[in-house]
């Protein structure tokens, strides 16, 4: 056939090219040779006792600075080659069983995870619970500073209904709103707001982008806006947010989740790793055991990033060099 | 009745439309409106009743008996042999995109530097370009690349065209035996492969984003394959198409000769087929492309990563830079594949000096040798020069956003607290609050108003399918934001689309802006978007709209420019104003394309329902966000999801139908080659 002919006519000049390319790719040199000899020395020299490091970076800032920190100080000082993951809470936990996944460095707690995944929870095993990172969650409901300025007394649950015409938007069906927030957080909202008796309704946000959006045009056009937020978050740092006071939380009031009528509690942040990594004898394990670390050095680093726009390694680096004496605790030095 | 009666050439412009044939009868539009009334009436007294609301982390049994069979695979996990063969396919597809990212994308440790740098990448696309499709899109190929890395993403941009690379070769691999059994098989096996294929589409990729990890691994496995999956139905659908329309004569005429069955399709209906079949390659190459940020979401390499970091960050500048150059190469390959297609069609027709091009090709070869031995060689064509390009567009894109949230927001808070009072709740309140076996009766009654018996079957078993899954308010809640998202694009359609064929420089200045519109990333403009709407369903309408308006605004710009231009002239030569020629002649003319443009827009907006609940919308869209994010909640998710294809597979029959009762669909001359393609 004709046309086949043709094609095979174009195409020739392509194979032709595509050998010489191959010919080509015999040389090289100049820099780049020497560059390619060094590493080769390095990588004899460095002898590997820490081996790959994948490190799950789950999609918020605070979680990047503390994966960065870890992985850069693994990196650097321990000669690890550290693989980050983008990847969202559960996927990042499958991953653990089968080798793609090591170290999930912040958990903000997750029983159904822990049930499928952690041996003494009943889970197959592939993951085990690594300790606290130091951090603390704070979860609770949050106005704009502008609003607990000019109503101070909003900062009760028990006023709210006082104010809940004003929360009233296109979504929330007559009554007052409420933001809920990103599907993947802990949220008994719902429930507060039925057994508190609350004239709101929770209209979800669905994503952290959009709740935080949502608090920054509240606070730059006083808006009324109530919602679901927690820190550490960097937000915090560019625009106030107040938290609203609610029944507080005892042991176990948040068992039935139906009948929550109280604060959510603190949480201590988790580390989690693949069991197979954990038991290996990577001196990177050493390290995420012993990590830990404020609220505050971690808003430092993600401030880093969102306000001095610093790439994620650039800002753990710097925050490193400032705190050397931290990093060597978690080495053990 | 028929387009010419509807259409009168004669001195008529002003004279009321010509009777319908059928003057006794009511037609369909009165009889729809008998049916809401009715609703209406209805929902008046029962309203709130049975409407079947589930809370936010409530579940139905079902939903749980789906959570707990994903449990049951995820267990077995480390025994299910098949498993075990996607997982070693999945290693397979890892280990192929990682040897394509050393030659062109990563350092090949111990290099500091890929096999081939940017100077010689460059250079041999460039040439490529020039081989298949000539000069013009050589340079568009060059300046394209030039530009992934101007702007700071070389690395990024190699990624997202390996994994597109590799996801299209195997769609083509897996999808032209497919399209070849779409061509040739019955009817009846036809109407099967196109439902599969319709669920394909429809099914939100976050259903099965998890499954498809633990099948085949976290990173360019999971990416390529769920690429792959979502681009493979296009090539499908229009090749199987093309094979299917190659004439009943030739057919006939090369039988005679007595081939065999597979010479014929290699003789004959293949290369008949090989434009269209083209066009297919080229739609699946724009799907794919259109999956790089969900792929992302599993670690798979390319631009999709730093448009999702920057999102959440809420840096809408540094997603808008990746979120354009993913537009920039949708763009680059969409016109070279044409071209190229072309191309070869004026080569085979023998339109070409071949001896002068291999020359032409031979002697340009040279350079780009030189360009690729450099590229190994220095340190300069390695490496993209770091510009300061990315950042800057960045903060400038972040400060026009800011000034355009700050001066606008009070107007846009206006129009949407307008469209939500007025159109958004009054229709969900209808749909949603009417006890479900009214609404499900009323969908019932219009369906046969509009579409007839045949549009009863398939509306019956996807309404039971909604109930059955266990989220019919949610279900309604969706279907409502789509039919008033479907509305906006159809005004939008009907004012650009008309603009764009009578205009030739409208037509110009549009097409771009359009294609950036279907192919941009939805996370890119999200953030804008809620800054000026707030999370509400009317921010997902809107996100919605700026995705499925392109579409439907260039089916109806290529519906009314196919009016024949003869019977405009007629028109205008009894001295019809434009108005006139525009709402008598080449509206009614091209209703076929509008019913067409009104149901593409539907399912596009279907489709974005997903993004909807990322900002606000609840619904099904959340559901579905919901399922992805919590392990427990998957079988809601998937239930979600489930009912999304339902509401889709359900408006689009009944679409079809309707528009099959039209004559004007039915006259060849004026439906268009991808009206048939896809039914």
């Amino acid at each position: 056939m004709r046309i086949t002919r043709n094609g095979w006519m174009r195409a020739r000049p392509a194979l032709a090219a595509a050998c010489l390319a191959l010919v080509v790719a015999g040389c090289g040199g100049g820099s780049i040779n020497e560059e390619t000899k060094s590493n080769e020395e390095k990588q004899a020299a460095a002898g590997g006792d820490c081996g790959e490091l994948n490190m799950a970076v789950n999609p918020w800032v605070g979680y990047e600075a503390s994966a960065y920190v870890v992985g850069t100080v693994a990196q650097e000082q321990l000669g690890c080659t550290v693989n980050y993951k983008d990847l969202k809470e559960d996927v990042s936990w499958q991953g653990f069983g089968t080798g793609e996944v090591d170290v999930v460095i912040e958990d903000w707690g997750h029983p159904d995870l822990e049930k499928k995944f952690v041996k003494d929870k009943g889970g197959d095993g592939s993951a085990t619970m690594f300790g606290e990172n130091g951090n603390v969650g704070i979860i609770g409901w949050y106005v704009p500073g502008w609003l607990a300025d000019e109503h101070p007394d909003i900062l009760d649950y028990k006023n709210l209904n006082k104010y809940a015409k004003e929360f009233e938007t296109s979504e929330s069906g007559g009554k007052g709103q409420f933001l809920g927030s990103d599907p993947s957080y802990v949220q008994f909202d719902e429930a507060i707001i039925d057994n508190l008796g609350l004239d709101f309704k929770v209209v979800f946000s669905g994503g952290e982008a959009a709740t935080i959006t949502a608090f920054e045009q509240a606070q730059k056009d006083k808006k009324w806006l109530i919602g679901y937020f927690w820190e550490p978050q960097y937000i915090h740092a560019e625009i106030p947010l107040e938290q609203v006071k609610l029944p507080p939380y005892k042991d176990g009031c948040q068992d039935d989740p139906a009948k929550v009528a109280c604060d959510y509690p603190e949480t201590p942040l988790n580390k989690v790793v693949s069991t197979e990594w954990a038991d290996g004898d990577s001196t990177g394990v050493d390290l995420v055991k012993n990590f830990t670390w404020t609220n505050d050095d971690q808003n430092q680093v993600a401030a880093y990033i969102t306000a001095d726009k610093m790439s994620p390694e650039d800002a753990a680096k710097k925050w490193i060099d400032d705190n050397q004496d931290k990093v060597d605790a978690w080495l053990g030095q | 009745m028929s387009a010419t009666t509807e259409a009168p050439p004669r001195p008529a412009a002003k004279e009321p439309p010509p009777p319908p044939a059928e003057p006794r009868r009511l037609p369909r539009w009165a009889w729809a409106l008998i049916v809401i009334g009715v609703w209406i009436l209805v929902w008046s007294v029962t309203k709130g009743q049975d409407t079947l609301a589930i809370a936010a982390r409530e579940h139905t049994e079902v939903q749980d008996k789906l959570t707990d069979f994903r449990d049951s695979v995820l267990a077995s996990r480390d025994t299910n042999p098949v498993i075990q063969f996607t997982y070693q396919l999945g290693e397979w597809f890892k280990s192929l995109v990682d040897w394509f990212q050393r030659m062109i994308s990563i350092p090949d440790f111990p290099r500091p530097v890929p096999q081939i740098g940017w100077v010689g990448v460059t250079a041999v696309a460039t040439w490529i370009g020039l081989a298949v499709a000539g000069w013009r899109i050589a340079i568009l190929v060059a300046a394209s690349f030039v530009t992934f890395g101007l702007f700071g993403y070389w690395s990024d941009s190699m990624d997202l065209l390996i994994v597109t690379f590799v996801a299209v070769a195997f769609a083509v691999l897996i999808g032209m035996p497919l399209a070849v059994l779409l061509g040739t098989t019955s009817r009846i096996g036809n109407s099967i492969i196109n439902t599969i294929l319709d669920i394909f589409q429809t099914m939100p990729t976050f259903v099965y984003l998890l499954p498809i990890v633990l099948f085949f691994g976290i990173g360019a496995s999971a990416g390529v394959v769920c690429t792959l999956i979502y681009a493979m139905p296009p090539l499908i659908r229009i090749a199987g198409h093309g094979i299917r329309s190659v004439s009943g004569t030739t057919i006939e005429a090369t039988d005679s000769a007595g081939q065999t069955r597979s010479q014929r399709l290699r003789k004959v209906q293949l290369p008949m087929a090989r434009k269209t079949i083209v066009v297919g390659v080229n739609q699946t190459i724009m799907a794919a492309l259109s999956m790089a940020t969900i792929a992302a979401y599993v670690d798979s390499p390319g631009l999709g990563q730093p448009v999702l970091n920057s999102l959440f960050k809420n840096d809408v500048g540094g997603a808008f830079v990746p979120g354009m150059l993913i537009v920039v190469m949708a763009v680059m390959l969409d016109r070279s594949t044409t071209a190229a297609s072309e191309a070869s069609e004026k080569a085979a027709r023998g339109g070409v000096d071949m001896r002068q091009r291999r020359i032409v090709l031979a002697l340009t070869a040279i350079p780009v040798v030189v360009a690729l031995w450099m590229s190994r060689y220095y340190t300069w064509a390695a490496e993209f020069p770091e510009t300061e390009l990315g950042p800057k567009l960045a903060d400038k894109v972040n400060s026009f956003t800011d000034w355009f949230v700050d001066t606008f927001s009070t107007y846009t808070e206006w129009f949407k607290n307008v469209i939500t009072d007025y159109l958004l709740n009054p229709m969900q309140d209808l749909l949603a609050e009417s006890p479900w076996y009214v609404s499900a009766l009323a969908i019932l009654a219009l369906a046969l108003v509009l579409g007839g018996v045949r549009a009863l079957i398939p509306t019956v078993i996807c309404l039971w399918g909604l109930k059955f899954f266990g989220l019919w308010h949610d279900a309604m809640i969706t279907l409502n934001m789509t039919l008033v998202g479907t509305v906006l694009v159809m005004i939008l359609a009907l004012v650009f689309g008309v603009l764009m064929a009578r205009r030739k420089a409208v037509d110009l200045g549009l097409r771009p802006l359009l294609d950036a519109g279907q192919t941009i990333p939805p996370f890119v403009y999200l953030i804008p978007m809620l800054a000026l709407f707030g999370p509400t369903r009317f921010t997902a309408i809107i996100a919605g709209v700026v995705y499925a308006a392109p579409v439907a605004i260039k089916l109806v710009a290529d519906g009314v420019s196919g009016v024949s231009a003869t019977t405009v002239e007629a028109s205008r030569s009894t001295g019809a104003t434009a108005w006139q020629e525009i709402t008598k002649v080449q509206l009614p003319m091209a209703k076929g394309s509008l019913v067409l443009a009104a149901n593409q827009g539907l399912l596009y907006m279907l489709s974005m329902a997903v993004i909807g609940g990322m900002v606000g919308a609840g619904a099904l869209g959340y559901d579905v966000v919901l399922g992805f994010s919590r392990s427990e909640e998957w079988g809601k998710g998937a239930a979600a999801g489930i009912s999304i294809v339902l509401l889709g597979i359900m408006v689009d029959r009944i679409a079809r139908a309707a528009a099959d009762k039209d004559e004007v669909t039915h006259n060849p001359a004026k439906r268009p080659w991808w009206r048939s393609a896809m039914g």
